[in-house]
């Protein structure tokens, strides 16, 4: 009779074991801020459809108190989201070399995050000037 | 200062499979000077302290992929982990996360052999040449397709760093899927279409959920998570091209 009796370790709690995976699950949870915030737009579009009074209604919901704070958090969830979306995105890329080099991973992701940065604050402006 | 010597506590998560029906901690009082790895402390237990404690090893030197094991949590060769940096506090070593313990810091590595060989890791020739011929030429671009893939010593400590291999352990994982991009991605090797249905299906990339961790603990700077969500591309290519070439490999 063999003697083997291999222990196999449960997984329960896995992504509290190590701050990375952690980070990996605010990561995955950010992406579902992500969604909610699209719904919140679709809901918008939908009430403009309906004619100006829904549309300012859903204005004025937007502008409760507890709405702005909903908003901060979101702000800060797809700030995370964005970090990290362009942080991974080197891995999904097939290997680039320039003048026989490889094109470091980092020089991709800070490239993602400059452009999403000046496109924010490109968006931010224009609405502004639009004085909307 | 010279070799002053300390002592470092070593809780060593132990499993005999003869008596114990789950791992319980022993703790070790190791004796240690600055130069020592954390390989060599369990060692010292072996030697010293305790003839009955199981760990692998073989070169001592990072190469042979024997020695992976948990860390204070974290997958690393003890090897090439020193003593030094967990003093003052405590030690904690357990066998590598993920797989089945055989006997203390021993796991049971069969799953990773058969997937392994399950990649056909070895170079299938585009055109099967004799000696005669000579050998097959690269150029230094299409070498570095592939060169960092195949650093890999297979140490598992990318498996033990993945939480979807330890949830379904029917996944590939990273080495053997980044072994197997290796091959793809010779240009010499004429073996890809073979592959891809290994690549294409459930236990292939698409298990992989890009946690990342696989490459951050990679003792030789191999990219598994790269190797991997690389050819999910490869993979999506791979299943609409079957569309408009109906003689393709993949099914």
């Amino acid at each position: 009779m063999s003697a083997r009796n291999p222990y196999v370790r449960p997984m329960e709690g896995w992504w509290r074991r190590n701050p990375y995976y952690v980070r990996y699950m605010i990561m995955e949870v950010t992406s579902v801020t992500v969604a909610i915030y699209a719904v919140i737009l679709l809901v918008g579009v939908w009430r403009l459809s309906q004619g100006q009074a829904p549309y300012e209604a859903w204005l004025a919901a937007l502008g409760q108190p507890l709405a702005v704070v909903f908003h901060g958090f979101l702000l800060l969830a797809m700030c995370y989201h964005a970090y990290t979306w362009w942080k991974v995105l080197p891995k999904t890329l097939p290997l680039i070399h320039i003048g026989g080099r490889p094109v470091p991973g980092l020089l991709l992701s800070t490239a993602g995050w400059t452009a999403t940065l000046a496109v924010s604050a490109a968006v931010y402006a224009t609405v502004r000037w639009c004085g909307l | 200062m010279a070799d002053a010597e300390r002592i470092i506590e070593i809780e060593v998560l132990r499993y005999r499979p003869e008596e114990d029906q789950h791992p319980v901690p022993q703790t070790y009082q190791v004796p240690f000077t600055d130069d020592m790895s954390v390989l060599q402390g369990l060692q010292y237990i072996k030697d010293y302290l305790d003839g009955t404690v199981s760990f692998r090893w073989s070169c001592r030197m990072a190469i042979c992929g024997s020695c992976g094991m948990m860390i204070d949590g974290k997958p690393k060769l003890s090897c090439k982990t020193f003593l030094r940096e967990y003093y003052p506090g405590k030690l904690r070593i357990e066998a590598l996360a993920h797989f089945p313990i055989e006997r203390d810091l021993v796991v049971s590595i069969d799953d990773f052999v058969a997937k392994l060989a399950s990649v056909k890791p070895y170079i299938v020739p585009v055109e099967p040449r004799t000696l005669d011929e000579g050998e097959y030429l690269q150029t230094p671009a299409q070498l570095a397709q592939y060169e960092q893939f195949s650093s890999c010593i297979n140490c598992l400590l990318c498996y033990a760093a993945c939480p979807q291999y330890g949830m379904s352990p029917s996944f590939t994982g990273p080495a053997a899927l980044a072994l197997l991009h290796r091959y793809n991605a010779d240009s010499r090797d004429g073996g890809k279409a073979g592959r891809m249905e290994l690549v294409n299906s459930e236990d292939g990339v698409w298990t992989c959920t890009l946690v990342g961790y696989c490459s951050e603990v990679c003792p030789k700077g191999v990219d598994p998570a790269r190797a991997i969500n690389m050819n999910k591309t490869s993979s999506a290519i791979d299943y609409f091209l079957r569309f408009v070439m109906p003689k393709g490999a993949a099914r």
